[in-house]
């Protein structure tokens, strides 16, 4: 063996990162908040099949319906990012990688959570 | 990247057959052999046991294999009925103690190899310094900060109860070494078991040290690779449930957040 440490100081490493609580507490609470939004989709999408364009966005332009799909797509957008978090932590050790890994989710979440955002603001307050 | 496929020195190959002469009512025994000082690949050998003249649990065929068939085999184990912790090892697939793993209730022929996912030193004896460097630092002890009682530290009966189903763990690693998350984070995450020891202590009565040790486990690695999996719960001999054990302690990472 060429590493000379001992197996307790590996273990102990650099200490507790005092962190993941809160991550790991957020995880939960947007799951329970996709429960009834998830729910909201499906029926309103299951509800609105086979209609044109022109009913499409007169739903999406009812108050409560933009708010609710910028909430759901918020929420989930925010699930998301924890989620694929935990899996890159899972798997992704070296130590570079997992930091580009990181930085491309967090911009792609944020990415797709802004252009949808927009696009329903944009149906709601268009002409 | 986790590891999906074995290196080449470690993928294991068809080893010897062991017959037992003269024998009618017989099992076969495939055996995980590997001897650092050979140079040569993994095995597994086959022994025929020859039933008739053996005790009925896994570690009885071993012990016999080893006095009688190849003295060469390598093993640990000590007190013969579940109490030590030093037979674990993997059984036709799950992980058990092999001197409390009957062989009739195995199927076919008994497959056993060492304790999945840890550098193995011989044959199914596997390094645990990792394992036990881990249970060292949840400092498994009593920690007070109040002057020492002239006699002992009282405890309600009550109290006492809350360690049922912690106190009994044996530290044979079957649980955590059967833990997926374990395997591909064994280096930074504490393990059920590991983890079962440190709620043992953080909800011990006497304990004046709960705050830092809830910090010392606060960490995306240390306590939160668990993924409520529950292979943990699955593995253990003594029945018991360290996924129930991590559950509770970040109920009190929760908790402490007001």
């Amino acid at each position: 063996m060429t590493d000379m440490k001992t197996p307790l100081a590996k273990v102990r490493g650099l200490g507790a990162a005092k962190d993941g609580t809160h991550h790991w507490w957020m995880q939960r609470v947007t799951a329970i908040a996709n429960i009834p939004l998830v729910i909201f989709m499906v029926v309103s999408f299951v509800g609105n099949a086979g209609k044109g364009h022109a009913e499409w966005v007169a739903w999406m332009k009812q108050p409560l319906v933009s708010v609710l799909v910028i909430l759901f797509v918020a929420n989930f957008c925010y699930h998301m990012r924890l989620g694929l978090q935990v899996i890159v932590e899972d798997y992704v050790h070296e130590h570079g990688t997992k930091i580009a890994t990181m930085l491309f989710i967090s911009f792609a979440c944020v990415l797709v959570a802004a252009l949808s955002i927009f696009s329903v603001l944009r149906i709601a307050f268009g002409g | 990247m986790a590891e999906f496929s074995l290196p080449k020195n470690s993928v294991v190959g068809k080893g010897k057959t062991v017959k037992a002469e003269g024998a009618t009512n017989t099992r076969n025994f495939q055996v995980y052999r590997w001897n650092p000082d050979d140079g040569e690949n993994p095995r597994m050998d086959t022994f025929e046991v020859d039933m008739d003249n053996c005790g009925p649990m896994v570690l009885d065929a071993l012990i016999k294999i080893k006095n009688e068939m190849d003295s060469t085999v390598t093993f640990r184990r000590s007190c013969r009925e579940g109490v030590c912790g030093s037979c674990a090892m993997n059984i036709n697939g799950k992980n058990g103690l092999a001197c409390t793993t009957a062989i009739e209730d195995a199927k076919g022929d008994v497959s056993i190899t060492p304790l999945p996912h840890q550098e193995v030193v011989k044959d199914l004896v596997p390094d645990l310094s990792n394992f036990y460097a881990q249970y060292a630092s949840i400092k498994p002890w009593m920690e007070t900060q109040s002057p020492q009682p002239e006699k002992e530290r009282l405890q309600s009966r009550e109290d006492r109860e809350k360690l049922d189903g912690l106190y009994e763990c044996i530290l044979c690693a079957c649980c955590s070494t059967s833990c997926p998350s374990y395997w591909w984070n064994g280096d930074k995450y504490l393990g059920p078991a590991a983890l079962l020891q440190a709620y043992r202590w953080l909800i011990d009565s006497r304990d004046e040290n709960t705050g830092e040790r809830l910090d010392n486990l606060e960490d995306p690695f240390r306590l939160y690779r668990c993924h409520t999996i529950m292979n943990c719960a699955n593995a253990c001999p003594k029945g018991l449930n360290p996924a129930k054990a991590i559950a509770e302690i970040k109920k009190m990472m929760v908790e402490r957040k007001g």
